[in-house]
């Protein structure tokens, strides 16, 4: 942007101004989309909104109440513990999956291009349509699932009612909904390994399992960070399934801190809107903290 | 390219303010938009209603009654039907905004909410007499003795049974008059190989709803999540899970899908609201209904459903006068009669248009008599406490019947959650 807005006669002030015009769209976009919503949410958890407060716009000043209110809540362990088993279980299998069909998918056999779009296909469903999809196969009384275990003599699995059980369901039906992402990503990363390497390789004679990890795993690793950083990010924030599928419940069995602060906004009669941006914020500083930890990996692999 | 000439720059820059400009004047839109519609106002222009009934859409009965409720007022009604949950949202970003619409058909637990916020004018203030509606339905909508709105229509729940079922297993719906006829009958349809029973107890207000009628019958009280009385009807729920009476899947089941359910016809009994009765003609088998019975033998109380009619505050308060025209349209016996068959679920809130409905339709009358022994939510001036203690309760009966904690626990829990969201 800079280099484009300093155009080489120097010793005029203009330029600057077409700069700044050049800026501007950029700069408005940044501050409507994105600084002033984080202030807002920022805004939000400092004070008292109340129904009442948020109409009349004069909320209490409450400091850190919220958040100490949300740390010591029995909720918040349970949720954060939630998070993380949801999110890692999520993005590690996703990722796995993901990778071992980009590799199976690399060698191009007859009807691959169409098998591989048909994988695409979760991606492309509306989640209302996928989630409740899913709910109905996982039914405790009359889900396919449950009537495909019967058949093997399993008895009934309460996939989704169960305080056990429900946190893995909504785990299952985010992976299937996330191997696409990692299908595609991954598999455009195999076509940027060069074909030479595979071929120097079989003249030396490693065999297949060993060009996976000598070769295409380790030339991956800046493809495999982006793709596991993205899925965190993205499984970080997962409402719609989960709320689709089993509300968090039961109780809160299956409720991720992305989940508590929507109910807390817009699942009652009644929103709570300071408490819900409270733990709106934890997170991004999760996501946040994650985005860092990349760099800073990213880093040290450059100097390396 | 080296030199940008004058016109060039005139241009970007042109076009960077231009840019700005029209986002300055998209972000203003909303302000200049609410004030304009006043501005109509006085002109007889259009009044904003916004509704709960998405399924109605602007051809639907319910939208050519909306209208023509607006053109007996001289003015034209602009409506616009959201979910009932995004209404409420709606509605406060509006109340934030200054620009609240004329008319909101509120779901009655957000009347409270609302008027909490100021932003409701009083019935009285509003110089309509709210003496004529009946003293349960509209004690939703009453906050320190005060009605801030009023109810066009109430449902509430009763239990409907598979006629075929029950005369299969030998059993007389009359019989059931207290918790302990209501198992026998579950039992004898459970011995006959059908599945007794089925409600919704899923985590949100719809599982509140359901549960209600089993904790006021067992005469719990909602300041008191963890009476005796109230572990009664959680136990009672949950021993119907455990055993099989009622099918695990109630615990995410919505009232639709309870509703699906029971059309499927496997289910003897079902617990679900007036707004069913018309599916429930429909049905491929026989249909009835009982109401549901106190623990020891009477009608429960049934939490009252349904929607009323409120005026938000506006600045221009000239615009009250064709306001309260569309309002009175709306309430008149006929009207509510009218509104009640539009709906095909709607009890009249007052005693006329109930006996105006009943000369109608006699086949609805006893849903007249649930509606006539049901009790507000938010009545017993809990008002914006209901949701708080609402959230405890239908946590609890997701503990109790998915077997996390035991009925006492789970409702003791709740009564502490309950106590501090509260605040006393």
């Amino acid at each position: 942007m800079r280099r484009a807005a300093h155009p080489s006669p120097p010793r005029r002030r203009s330029p600057r101004w077409t700069a700044f015009a050049f800026l501007a769209p950029l700069v408005v976009y940044l501050i409507v989309f994105y600084a002033y919503p984080l202030y807002r949410n920022i805004e939000l958890s400092v004070h008292d909104y109340t129904p009442r407060a948020f109409v009349q716009g004069n909320p209490e000043f409450t400091g850190w109440e919220n958040y100490r209110n949300i740390l010591s809540d029995d909720t918040f362990l349970r949720a954060l513990r939630n998070t993380a088993v949801f999110t890692l279980g999520s993005i590690a299998v996703q990722y796995a999956l993901g990778l071992a069909l980009a590799v199976f998918f690399h060698r191009n056999f007859r009807l691959s291009a169409v098998l591989r779009a048909m994988f695409l296909v979760p991606w492309l469903l509306p989640l209302i349509v996928s989630a409740s999809t899913w709910s109905w196969m996982l039914n405790s009384e009359n889900g396919i699932v449950n009537a495909a275990l019967q058949a093997f003599g399993i008895g009934q699995i309460n996939w989704l009612t169960s305080p056990d059980t429900s946190l893995l369901s909504v785990t299952i039906a985010n992976i299937w909904l996330g191997i696409p992402f990692n299908l595609v990503i991954l598999y455009a990363g195999l076509q940027n390994i060069s074909a030479d390497l595979y071929e120097a390789a079989g003249l030396d004679g490693a065999n297949a399992w060993q060009r996976f990890w000598r070769i295409t795993f380790p030339l991956l690793r800046p493809v495999s960070a982006i793709t596991l950083l993205l899925g965190l990010i993205y499984t970080l924030k997962v409402v719609d399934i989960i709320w689709i599928m089993t509300k968090g419940g039961p109780a809160d069995a299956s409720a991720t801190l992305a989940i508590w602060s929507y109910r807390e906004a817009f699942g009652t009669g009644q929103p709570d809107f300071s408490p819900a941006a409270a733990v709106g914020n934890i997170l991004i500083l999760i996501a946040f903290a994650a985005g860092l930890l990349h760099v800073h990996l990213q880093r040290k692999e450059e100097r390396a | 390219m080296n030199r940008p000439s004058m016109s060039t720059r005139a241009a970007v820059f042109g076009t960077a303010v231009l840019a700005l400009s029209a986002l300055a004047a998209c972000a203003s839109a909303p302000q200049g938009g609410g004030t304009t519609t006043g501005a109509t106002a006085s002109g007889g222009g259009a009044y904003t209603w916004w509704d709960p009934y998405p399924q109605h859409d602007a051809n639907s009965a319910w939208a050519k009654r909306v209208n023509s409720c607006g053109q007996q007022a001289g003015v034209t009604i602009q409506r616009t039907a959201y979910d009932t949950t995004a209404l409420t949202n709606q509605a406060l970003l509006a109340g934030q905004e200054g620009n609240a619409p004329d008319v909101i058909l509120l779901d009655n637990p957000a009347v409270s909410t609302l008027a909490d916020a100021g932003m409701l004018t009083t019935m009285s203030d509003f110089g309509l007499d709210t003496s004529r509606f009946d003293k349960n339905l509209i004690a939703a909508g009453e906050l320190d003795g005060k009605a801030y709105g009023i109810p066009i229509g109430a449902n509430t729940l009763a239990l409907y049974y598979n006629k075929k079922i029950l005369d299969d297993a030998g059993v007389d719906p009359a019989s059931i008059k207290d918790w302990a006829s209501l198992n026998a009958a579950l039992k004898k349809v459970k011995a006959a190989g059908k599945k007794p029973i089925t409600f919704s107890a899923i985590g949100t207000e719809e599982g509140s709803f359901q549960f209600l009628p089993w904790f006021w019958g067992a005469g719990a009280q909602l300041t008191q999540l963890d009476s005796p009385q109230a572990v009664e009807a959680l136990s009672q729920w949950t021993t119907w899970v455990k055993d099989g009476t009622a099918p695990n899947s109630v615990i995410s089941n919505s009232q639709n899908t309870t509703w699906e359910e029971f059309l499927t016809g496997e289910f003897a009994f079902a617990e679900n609201g007036t707004w069913q009765i018309n599916s429930a003609a429909k049905a491929d088998f026989p249909t009835g209904i009982v109401q549901i019975p106190g623990k020891d033998g009477g009608v429960a109380p049934t939490p009252t459903g349904g929607e009323f009619i409120t005026v938000p505050v506006q600045k221009d308060t000239s615009r009250y006068t064709a306001t309260k025209k569309i309002l009175e349209c709306m309430t008149t016996p006929e009207g509510l009669v009218e509104t009640g068959t539009t709906f095909a679920y709607y009890i009249p809130s007052t005693a006329e248009g109930q006996k105006a409905i009943l000369d109608k339709e006699p086949t609805l009358k006893p849903w007249v008599e649930a509606v006539q022994s049901a009790k507000g939510r938010t009545s017993d001036n809990l008002g914006t406490k209901y949701p708080k203690i609402s959230e405890a309760m239908w946590t609890a009966v997701q503990k109790s019947l998915s077997g996390a904690a035991s009925p006492a626990d789970a409702l003791k829990e709740a009564q502490a959650q309950a106590k501090q969201a509260t605040g006393n």
